[in-house]
């Protein structure tokens, strides 16, 4: 230890000697000592184009602590530090070097105030500082500042930058943003001419914002050639807004399938119009919320796996719920759909207020793992990571319970229960107990399904209500007791419902797609796909 | 077996019925007590709001209690669970008055709500402390609005995103949920953005079903709408439930505060509870008080609700400090009337002021709206509001708005000899009709 140590004091001896004359530190300590008595967010945003104008790197830090509202002045002597949480109060890093100068306690220190314009104006401070930046991602990131805020003054810089570049895409970034700012230059005509081709080429909704600008700020040929390249940009625009669309609908049908397939089994397969399934998806979802809870306190490491460990348990405890359920209640009342769809709103509701007295009424928090935040962009389209993860998702809890269907003879038993339970039982099949496992299991995937919608919705006792309805309108659509009509109902359901709601609006397209299904249904009473069975029958 | 289920059937009903039933405390029949009603929905989809205003309730009147009661008698708390149905709020709030004789009430949060007890109130000539933000256009004899209207939450915010402090917004998208309170601020703003020269294409409305959640099209479409080259701005009047999905669906697309920052109303810190709030860093909300305010009062507030709920997690908001001012508002004028009789204390009521939370007095005006100081938060990491901008003084609730055409001439004072809510300087009659 005590040689690593070593090691590094002498590197931090050299790195001081490496670093500009202290006469030019001292300067930058002095600048930014003023934040100690920047009172309002005017005089704070001077101090930090002061810095900004030293163009020194070593800046970097403080402004990055700002914007993060991380910088900090001590009450008792009003020097700045850059704060980071340790143990009970704030560990104080110079502002400059980033070596530890102590700690304070939360009350001894004042937090120099940051809003929106702050951050803006040192997001694109940081972003002429970083142009030479080692790190790639880091370039790309100045590129991108500069070229949503165009300058004259740019235009050298990134010259300079795009010169030194070896990375070729980082390169077309540059050049991109060296047209931005050469169109708002007074350079002569074929430049910005030139410019507008490099823009228009790049083809997204930031080009467009840009080129809008410079149309209303321009005349002569710069104008017809930004007009003619919006033009370019609008009608690529068009084709991905409909694949967007195809994707959004994609999506909500992954959704919408998850929250129903689990349905397609107790209403479709079984009959029972169970309206606590909403419940069982709520209860996949809070057990999602304990497994977060646990490993929070517990094994913090463990916070990207908390979802494939809830999976296994949500299944479980809705499951076991689905059980009770069935067997305290439902199964008294087979072929009595009124008194079923009576008893299941009972029940829905007792769930919901046991879940609101145990949890409390507000929403629970539920944290995306890593790789189920952010987004990915395909062409002009952002992807997002969540939604693209719950329809794999949908579609691997589809295929497992297609096989268990299909495939094991416990399929074959339910099939063959709901086509004909008294054939069945003369066969030798437990009816009573294969209608138990039957509604256990698809309680127990609508709590899997809790697990995910738990990523995109809140986890609130309200959860199930706001998918009942849904579920119900999948299944009918699908046609009861098939579960490719479930899918297939899902996926059309969502995109229907997608390209509707640009120009319908949400709540007109919503109507509009419970018209056409009861129109539909008017035509087709038993759905898309019908079956033979005792939903049928009864 | 057969015989079985009926019962199990009746028990299961019976579970229906008493989720919709009172919980009332149980009375005691002396006259030493006087009661408080609190009207507020324990189940359905808007307990997730009110549980807590009915908890604060009960922690002010149990502080009460503790200060020698009101008037030499203790205070009773009556809570009832309209169970987040509308007709039901009504059924309640009669059975509260003429059942339990309370001698005021404290509850609703939806607009809704209200509008289905005004009837009961004034036939039974009680009182109602309403403590939510809501649209305005309307002013009852036996109702207290100790919420922000309009003008004191909505345009103020407005005002801020179009100085330079908040980023000069130049065009807007107004998204709300499709329910009164967003339809009739959201006409309030257009007519507002559009008397200080905003075109009218610069403008995008767009509204969605209670509960939504999947926003992915509205998000890209406010996205679209930002691009346009001129700074954009969201104004939110999404209702509590459907926001947590927004937002998540706003991080993960990547819109930051610093481009397109969204200026919610309905969005405080029990709302943000279920979020993990570190892509949010920056958007914004409009108060007139947030937990993180800097006060002795309100330290006491926040010790005291903690002890009280038993946990120092749960999150205090505006709402709840509504309460706080209206209640203290009702125990002083009942100490002014010395009588808890209802037409004496909503003539007491009016002028009398009471500390609040952000460091100042509210006041109970004439229209029967009170005064507070209008806070502009941005969301922090941690899910609390860091104050960037407050109105240098107190506002006055407007209830009938300036800017719409219906309203602009009404005014309300409810003492004598005026005693109008909705009196026409125009024609000088009372009986003006405002938009709802």
């Amino acid at each position: 230890m005590i040689f690593i140590r070593a090691i590094g004091l002498t590197l931090l001896l050299l790195l001081g000697m490496l670093l500009p004359s202290n006469a030019a530190e001292a300067d930058l300590r002095a600048i930014i000592a003023k934040f100690a008595t920047a009172s309002n967010f005017s005089a704070i945003e001077a101090v930090v184009h002061e810095l900004a104008a030293t163009g020194d790197r070593a800046v970097e830090r403080p402004l990055a602590a700002l914007a993060e509202g991380r910088l900090y002045v001590r009450k008792t002597d009003s020097l700045v530090f850059v704060g980071q949480d340790g143990g009970g109060g704030i560990e104080l890093l110079d502002p400059l070097s980033g070596e530890k100068s102590g700690a304070a306690a939360k009350g001894d220190i004042a937090k120099v105030k940051v809003n929106n314009t702050l951050r803006r104006a040192i997001r694109d401070a940081l972003g002429t500082l970083t142009l030479g930046a080692k790190d790639p991602a880091a370039r790309i990131a100045a590129a991108a500042t500069m070229f949503k805020t165009p300058d004259a003054t740019n235009i050298e810089p990134l010259d300079a930058a795009i010169a030194n570049e070896t990375v070729a895409s980082v390169k077309a970034l540059l050049e991109q943003a060296r047209a931005a700012s050469v169109l708002v230059s007074d350079r002569p005509e074929a430049d910005k001419l030139a410019a507008i081709a490099l823009i228009g080429a790049r083809g997204d909704r930031d080009a467009l914002s840009l080129l809008t600008s410079v149309e209303a700020n321009s005349e002569g040929t710069v104008k017809d050639g930004a007009t003619a390249a919006m033009a370019k940009i609008n009608s690529t625009l068009a084709l991905w807004d409909a694949g967007q669309n195809i994707w959004y609908g994609i999506s909500l049908g992954s959704v919408l399938l998850l929250a129903a397939i689990g349905l397609a089994i107790t209403f479709g397969v079984m009959g029972v119009i169970n309206m606590a399934h909403g419940e069982m998806v709520m209860l996949g979802a809070y057990t999602t919320f304990v497994v977060q809870e646990v490993i929070r306190s517990s094994f913090p490491g463990l916070f990207d796996w908390s979802l494939v460990i809830a999976l296994p348990l949500a299944f479980l405890v809705a499951a076991f719920v689905g059980l009770v359920i069935e067997r305290g209640v439902i199964r008294f009342l087979y072929g009595r759909p009124l008194e079923t769809l009576l008893a299941t709103w009972g029940v829905s509701l007792i769930l919901q207020q046991a879940v609101r007295t145990i949890f409390g009424p507000t929403n629970q928090e539920v944290g995306n793992p890593s790789w189920m935040s952010g987004s990915f962009d395909i062409g002009q389209l952002a992807v997002t990571w969540n939604r693209l993860w719950i329809l794999v998702f949908s579609l691997c809890v589809f295929a497992v319970l297609l096989y268990v269907m299909k495939r094991t003879p416990w399929g074959l038993q339910m099939r063959a229960v709901t086509a004909n339970r008294r054939m069945a039982a003369s066969m030798g099949i437990r009816t009573p107990w294969v209608d138990a496992l039957t509604f256990a299991l698809g309680s127990g995937i609508a709590g899997i399904a809790g697990v995910a919608l738990s990523q995109v919705d809140n986890v609130s006792p309200n959860l199930g209500r706001g998918y009942i309805i849904d579920s119900f309108m999948v299944v009918v659509f699908g046609g009861v007791g098939n579960l490719w009509g479930t899918l297939v109902g899902a996926f059309s359901l969502g995109i229907v419902n997608k390209f509707l709601e640009p120009y319908a609006g949400a709540v007109l397209g919503k109507i509009v797609v419970l018209v056409l299904i009861i129109l539909f249904i008017q035509k087709r009473p038993r759905g898309l796909f019908a079956l033979k069975g005792r939903a049928v029958e009864a | 077996m057969r015989g079985n289920f009926s019962t199990i059937t009746k028990m299961v009903s019976a579970g229906v019925v008493a989720a919709g039933l009172s919980v009332s405390v149980p009375a005691r029949a002396a006259d030493d007590t006087i009661k408080v009603g609190i009207l507020h929905s324990l189940s359905g989809t808007m307990a997730i709001s009110e549980t807590t205003l009915k908890d604060a309730m009960l922690m002010l009147i149990d502080e009460q209690n503790a200060k020698g009661g009101l008037l030499g008698k203790k205070l009773e708390a009556v809570v009832v669970d309209p169970a987040s149905n509308w007709p039901l709020f009504a059924e309640k709030a009669r059975e509260l008055i003429s059942k339990d004789k309370v001698a005021a009430v404290f509850g609703c949060w939806t607009s809704v709500s209200r509008k289905s007890v005004l009837p009961v109130f004034s036939e039974l000539d009680n009182i109602l402390f309403y403590p939510v933000q809501y649209e305005g256009e309307e002013s009852e004899r036996n109702v207290f609005y100790t919420g922000a209207a309009p003008n004191q939450q909505a345009i103020p915010a407005v005002d801020y995103l179009m100085s330079e402090d908040g980023g000069s917004v130049k065009r807007w998208v107004l998204e709300g949920t499709d329910y009164v309170y967003p339809r009739t601020t959201n006409k309030i703003l257009e007519a507002y953005l559009k008397a200080k020269g905003v075109a009218a294409e610069d403008i995008m409305v767009n509204y969605t079903p209670f509960g939504f959640s999947d926003w992915q099209t509205e998000v890209s479409a406010i996205k679209k709408f930002g691009s346009a080259g001129k700074k954009t701005a969201v104004v939110s009047t999404v209702n509590g439930d459907a926001n947590v999905p927004f937002y998540k669906e706003l991080g993960n697309q990547g819109i930051k505060a610093e481009d397109i920052p969204v200026m919610a109303f309905s969005v405080g810190e029990e709302e943000l509870a279920g979020l993990d709030t570190a892509p949010l860093v920056g958007h914004l909300a409009a108060w007139n008080y947030f937990q993180s305010v800097d006060t002795p009062e309100n330290e006491k507030f926040i010790a005291d609700w903690h002890k009280f709920i038993k946990s120092d997690k749960r999150t205090t908001n505006d709402p709840m400090e509504a309460h706080y001012v209206g209640f203290n508002m009702w125990v002083k004028a009942v100490e002014k009337a010395g009588t808890t009789d209802p037409d004496k204390v909503i003539d007491a009521v009016i002028g009398v002021s009471v500390p609040n939370l952000t460091g100042g007095y509210s006041t109970m005006m004439p229209n029967h709206h009170i005064t507070k100081p209008v806070l502009i938060g941005e969301i922090q990491a941690d899910g609390q509001f860091e104050t960037v901008s407050q109105t240098p003084g107190l506002v006055m609730g407007d209830e009938w708005s300036d800017y719409l055409a219906d309203s602009k001439d009404l005014i309300s004072d409810w003492r004598a000899p005026l005693s109008c809510g909705n009196f026409n300087v125009a024609t000088g009659k009372c009986g003006g009709k405002g938009t709802n």
